[in-house]
């Protein structure tokens, strides 16, 4: 290990002297059409862009913003196409005329630069120790050490107002919180079970066998001109999915018997590894997949992980019907739906061989 | 690289008398004058205009990066003349007929505006994704080649280190600016992103409330991230980006190894007016290139997936590629999740999310100072290595690769699983095994072939370059001819410093004492002899010499006088 952090290259081990630096020479320098050639065609490429420019100004103003172009077959939007095709060549017309002439027409001398250190040398060193201490000797620090202790404490500690500055940047997630929004959804007893694309209540009787509805709560559709915000936040808990399996080749946990109607289950739509709408059934194996990360889960279980990276159960959203035959909730979630948080306690989820 | 160039051609170039000593008529009058009275702009410019600048196309990588950085700042401006960053809820009533009467924020609706009533703006609006997406992937191009040339060594691994802020802050800033659109996709990621924050041990539940003013998806987070999208993130990278520009000009640019090319020197084009036209050129270049593909290629249709809805998810639901890898990773762990005392401890996506971009920081943090301490190097370096020439480092480097690669692959094992017809959840499983197992054969692999390299170098130096040319003997043998390597090939083939082992012995005091630090030391050692051991010893002189003697019966070289002499260089 050498201590030296300059490489002269005069101690390197070089088997072959370095011949050191050679030029060749260019065909346009030699060749004068050549060179004449690179000229025009430099000229000409700045030449077509006042062209394009002007183009550009014309497509702009004198085709019709919802003109259309057919290309290959397909329909596209005149505007950005025209617009881009003439800005585009333009601006590489300029690029590619300033990088012809620079290789072409200038000459291709290199210049070598000698290097220095990229640290200060050892007198610059010492010199600035020197002034810095003269600088601390005369600011009194030496003596009166409390003042830089002092200085440095009421700067550090200005941190914490500053960081306490940012506590309204929302509500504190404390127990009461969380127990009134990320472990409730608006289902309760006897909310309606409704198709969310047409609102309209689902009928126990007309739910075919292997069918998968995407539901809604009823009352989620009264948020949506009253308070969106509310609806979306809502809807993103409160998105369900109905399923009819046949009773006879599924298993239904003794503790979940009164959760289902002849074999129509209701199961919460988020994922619960990192909350996307689940929503692709595999009729035949009752699994039910997210599109996210592939998490799979059996519907004819209680809704366990079969495969992927969720690692809990999908809620099930225990439901019967009411006088009109209409499916309707029996209570909310029993546990949260959706991604897991570090306060979830998930001992209460349902696991394989539970019953 | 490139820093753009401060270019006035009114300036005379050298020798410019201070003018208030000697008023002579050489003296720059005019404007130039007055602001050179003010500031010392002669003086400046007088060294930066011939400033050498290295000519390689790897270096132009960096370049792209800037580039599209200035084009996303031009392109960003012009969008935010019309993008209006708000969740509140309107009814579409724009010129796009099949979204009128859909319920959707105003982030949406104005991105539809400009996408459809705005003259050129969808363009604009492709450009600045495309140029977004060329950010990343050329800081990403950009690094690796600084990597496999060893260009962070000493002196510059401060630069390194903000190049490596440069890039987890661009994919940041990326992630956040396709966010706000508020589309079915950005919000199926913002979703992905909420889940993640949750994710955190201990203190997720806080984060995600405070980063979303309470619960997802809430009506902040758009706003939000806006400021993070045009204020934050963009401040910090232009502050970085300067930073890492002075500290280029600094150190001066590398250059690779050939005749003429040292330590101590650089060998290059001025920057006037050679460089300043060819990087000038080049940024319109970039800028032309991503002006064409914003009006030729699509990208993120958002008026095709419409505006977001919590309940709603298309499958082949993809992120922007640099947040592939993250992907990947979040669809192939296995789920791990641990529940303790009536807490949730979420590895499943906290290992995957957080500690892959963990290590996409600390792994190129460390790199530099990792392998000054196993090599004991504390020389400055300026000339370049040659890959093949640090096999062990680039074999690293590329198993580093497979490894990411691996991942993001991963994150597309559903349309693996479908374009190839197979099983999805045999991909999966492969997966996981693969990228633990892919970047050890890619290491092994890439060892054998920069071995080989160096191999071959050292049979091309002394015994010169295949010619394909096959000769007959006149006792009937064939032969194939080789031509000798000019003295500047020599040179760059042999010009590099192969490292010795440190001596065990680092662990021990001047009487041979033990240290504490002894079993460090001798870690220190063994490291260092398996970095530099297995290398092809390059020629010595000696045998360089000898070598051009013979000619060698098995390789015989031009100069003999019974084989015909081929076009080559001199000998």
């Amino acid at each position: 290990m050498s201590l030296d952090t300059r490489d002269t290259r005069d101690t390197l081990d070089l088997p072959v002297p370095d011949p050191g630096l050679h030029e060749e020479e260019r065909f346009t320098d030699s060749d004068e059409a050549a060179g004449r050639r690179a000229y025009r065609q430099v000229v000409g490429l700045l030449a077509a862009v006042p062209v394009l420019a002007i183009t550009f100004v014309v497509v702009y103003f004198a085709v019709p913003a919802d003109a259309q172009l057919v290309l290959f077959g397909s329909a596209f939007k005149a505007h950005p196409v025209l617009l881009g095709l003439t800005g585009g060549v333009a601006v590489l017309a300029i690029g590619v005329a300033l990088i012809h002439w620079a290789r072409t027409i200038m000459g291709d001398q290199d210049v070598v630069e000698e290097r220095h250190p990229a640290g200060s040398s050892a007198e610059a060193r010492q010199a600035a120790a020197a002034v810095f201490a003269e600088g601390v000797e005369q600011s009194g620090i030496g003596r009166r050490k409390l003042i830089g202790m002092g200085l440095a404490g009421g700067v550090g500690i200005l941190a914490v107002p500053a960081v306490v500055m940012l506590a309204d940047m929302g509500p504190w997630p404390t127990a009461a919180v969380r127990a009134e929004t990320i472990e409730r959804t608006i289902w309760a007893q006897a909310v309606r079970i409704v198709n969310d694309v047409n609102n309209l209540p689902v009928k126990a009787a007309e739910v075919e066998l292997g069918q998968l509805i995407n539901a809604q709560p009823e009352n989620l559709h009264e948020l949506q001109e009253s308070d969106p915000v509310a609806y979306q936040r809502e809807k993103a808990k409160a998105a369900l999915i109905v399923v009819r399996m046949d009773p006879a080749a599924i298993r239904i946990p003794a503790s979940r018997q009164d959760w289902q109607v002849d074999g129509i289950l209701a199961y919460s739509k988020i994922c619960t590894h990192v909350g996307c709408p689940i929503s692709l059934w595999e009729q035949q194996t009752h699994h039910l997949l997210c599109p996210c990360h592939q998490s799979t889960f059996d519907l004819a279980n209680s809704g366990v992980v079969v495969f992927g990276p969720a690692a809990r159960s999908l809620p099930q959203l225990p439901i019967m019907v009411d006088d009109e035959g209409f499916l309707v909730a029996r209570s909310d979630f029993t546990v949260p739906v959706g991604p897991s948080y570090f306060e979830r306690d998930s001992s209460r989820d349902f696991k394989e061989g539970d019953d | 690289m490139a820093k753009p160039a401060p270019v006035s051609p009114a300036v005379p170039q050298a020798q410019t008398p201070a003018a208030h000593t000697e008023p002579a008529p050489a003296a720059p009058g005019g404007l130039v004058g007055w602001v050179d009275d003010r500031v010392p702009v002669s003086s400046i410019l007088k060294k930066a205009l011939r400033k050498a600048f290295p000519d390689h196309w790897s270096f132009l990588l960096g370049e792209i990066a800037l580039y599209s950085f200035i084009i996303l700042l031009l392109t960003g401006v012009f969008l935010t003349i019309w993008f209006k960053p708000s969740m509140a809820e309107v009814t579409y009533g724009g010129s796009y007929a099949l979204m009128r009467g859909v319920p959707m924020s105003e982030a949406f609706a104005s991105t539809i505006g400009i996408s459809f009533d705005v003259r050129g703006g969808l363009l604009v609006r492709q450009i600045h994704h495309w140029a977004a997406i060329l950010f990343v992937a050329s800081m990403a191009v950009h690094m690796l080649r600084v990597f496999f040339t060893g260009a962070f060594r000493k002196p510059r691994e401060i630069n390194w280190l903000i190049g490596v802020g440069l890039l987890q802050l661009g994919m940041i800033e990326g992630f956040a600016g396709y966010s706000l659109p508020d589309d079915l996709l950005s919000g199926t990621g913002l979703r992905f992103v909420d889940g993640l924050i949750r994710s955190i041990p201990v203190v997720g539940t806080w984060a995600e409330f405070f980063v979303f003013g309470g619960e997802f998806p809430g009506d902040v987070v758009i706003p939000r991230l806006y400021m993070v999208h045009i204020l934050l993130v963009p401040g910090i990278l232009l502050a970085l980006i300067s930073a890492h520009m002075a500290l280029l000009v600094y150190h001066k640019h590398t250059h690779f190894p050939g005749p003429g090319r040292k330590d101590t020197n650089v060998v290059g084009q001025p920057l006037f007016p050679v460089y300043a036209a060819k990087a000038g050129g080049f940024f319109f270049i970039v800028f032309g290139v991503t002006i064409l593909m914003g009006a030729l290629m699509q990208i993120n249709p958002v008026w095709l997936f419409g505006p977001y809805n919590p309940a709603q998810v298309t499958a082949g639901s993809q992120p922007d590629w640099y947040m592939g890898f993250v992907e990947g990773a979040i669809r192939i762990i296995p789920n791990w999740e641990w529940h303790l005392w009536g807490t949730t401890w979420s590895w499943n996506i906290a290992l995957p999310g957080l500690g892959l971009m963990g290590l996409l920081v600390i792994l190129p943090a460390i790199y530099p100072f990792v392998e000054r301490w196993i090599t004991g190097d504390t020389r400055e370096h300026h000339v370049l290595d040659r890959p093949r020439n640090v096999p062990n480092r680039t074999a690293f480097g590329v198993a580093a690769m497979t490894c990411y690669g691996l991942f993001w692959l991963a994150g597309g094992n559903d349309i693996l699983a479908t374009q190839f017809s197979v099983s999805l959840n045999n991909v999966t499983h492969f997966m996981r095994v693969a990228v633990f197992v892919g970047p050890v054969v890619a290491f092994i692999i890439t060892k054998r072939i920069a071995l080989s390299l160096q191999r071959r170098d050292a049979e091309r130096v002394l015994h010169g370059s295949e010619t394909g040319v096959i000769v007959r003997q006149p006792d009937g043998g064939y032969t194939e001819a080789h031509a000798p390597v000019t003295d500047e090939t020599a040179f760059t083939l042999t010009q590099h410093q192969q490292p010795a082992a440190l001596a065990p012995s680092a662990g021990l005091d001047g009487r041979g004492v033990r240290r504490t630090g002894g079993r460090i030391g001798r870690l220190r050692a063994r490291l260092s002899g398996w970095y530099a051991g297995g290398q092809i010893a390059k020629p010595t002189a000696d045998e360089i010499a000898e070598a051009a003697h013979h000619g060698g019966a098995d390789h015989p070289a031009i100069e003999d006088d019974d084989t015909p002499a081929l076009p080559g260089g001199s000998h």
